[in-house]
């Protein structure tokens, strides 16, 4: 199957609010994290070029700091935590305690490093709980991979697997914002690609896949 | 890069072609390769992105040649040749096919920088364009620009810089 089997409105609706129910599970591990508030933007569904995705990432030569992961089980995609290369460093700052890691962000810094694998990790792995506990689709996480480049040098080598199949991928995407100063707060992005055949899994658990 | 050429863009998975003022770019290359191929002292020149080695991978019905690196480097020829350039005479540059996730696992479509670049060389060689130099492999994503005016070929990375090849 490829998503050449258009969905309709209501089938997008339907992922939209996995991802909120999968979100708002995130912002509150987030929110616990760094003891703070944590406000949500509304997700967004769609199904995109690829070139279009990168628009979607601000750029296919924006520098971000990506924590991906290999979903495996029911329904294998991707999912990957993305956030700009200045609020991975504050995020860092403020868990490690240390100055500056901003000018060793590209210097195989290990603990900050560690602690953004960590932070993918805990995020991610509780939006996917949420998914989980709503569909009674059992997906496992990998590892956690971290890259810090170009968002299109990023996210195309990851779809290389997606584009034996198609020439889209749909893409599922919320914003997480810590509430407080604009220089100071942290904020990240979940983009949710699931493969080709697994959002039609998604719709089937919650028996939707056949209405309109 | 200071002339105002006009700057064509070349997406994913495409190819796009410049015959008289203009500078091809191509953004964000991670395990992808982008291959420029130019008439020298012709200002004509084609970059084409490709994403995979070889479009037998392809599951879909109908395949995008440009997607994969054995059909997109014909049609790259191709299109070049009925524009009036003169096939003995290309040159190619290459770079990109970088390794974006170190995984500690052996996985085939995770080692697909190596290759894609590998399928690109031997596309070449069949066509008998020589390879006039490039920068592949490693594991940092690449921006490229090719300027047909000198045959330089721009590439700017996030960690280590630019550099001219």
């Amino acid at each position: 199957m490829n998503f050449s089997d258009e969905f309709s409105p209501f089938h997008l609706d339907v992922l939209k609010e996995i991802a909120n129910i999968g979100a708002g599970h995130a912002a509150t591990s987030l929110s616990k994290l760094l003891d703070n508030k944590i406000d949500m933007c509304v997700p967004s569904v769609k199904l995109a070029g690829f070139n279009e995705v990168m628009e979607l990432a601000g750029g296919a030569e924006t520098e971000v700091v990506s924590v991906m992961f290999r979903l495996e089980g029911d329904a294998p995609g991707l999912m990957f935590f993305i956030l700009s290369p200045q609020q991975a460093d504050q995020f860092v700052t403020r868990m490690t305690g240390r100055k500056s890691y901003g000018q060793n962000l590209n210097g195989r810094d290990e603990i900050g490093e560690s602690a953004l694998r960590e932070l993918g990790n805990i995020v991610v792995g509780s939006y996917l709980s949420a998914l989980s506990d709503l569909t009674h689709v059992e997906v496992q996480l990998s590892v956690p991979f971290l890259t810090i480049d170009m968002a299109g040098a990023i996210l195309s080598s990851a779809l290389v697997e997606l584009a034996c199949d198609s020439d889209r991928a749909l893409v599922i995407e919320t914003s997480l914002v810590e509430t407080g100063p604009a220089n100071s707060s942290i904020d990240g992005c979940f983009f949710f690609l699931p493969d080709a055949d697994s959002s039609a899994i998604l719709l089937k658990s919650l028996g939707v896949l056949g209405s309109r | 890069m200071n002339n105002i050429a006009e700057v064509v863009k070349v997406g994913i998975a495409d190819l796009n072609i410049v015959k008289r003022e203009g500078v091809l770019r191509t953004s964000g290359l991670g395990s992808c390769v982008g291959v420029v191929l130019y008439e020298p002292n012709s200002k004509f020149a084609g970059m084409v992105h490709i994403m995979l080695p070889d479009s037998s991978l392809g599951k879909q019905g109908v395949i995008n040649p440009r997607k994969y690196a054995d059909t997109a480097v014909d049609e790259l020829v191709n299109l070049l040749v009925q524009y009036g350039a003169r096939k003995s005479r290309l040159r190619a540059k290459i770079a990109g096919g970088a390794q974006m996730f170190q995984f500690s696992k052996a996985n085939d479509m995770m080692r697909i920088g190596p290759r894609n670049v590998k399928a690109v060389k031997k596309k070449l060689c069949q066509h008998k364009i020589p390879i006039y130099s490039e920068d592949v492999g490693g594991t940092n994503g690449r921006t490229i620009e090719f300027h047909p005016d000198t045959g330089q070929l721009h590439i700017r990375t996030v960690n280590k810089g630019e550099s001219v090849i």
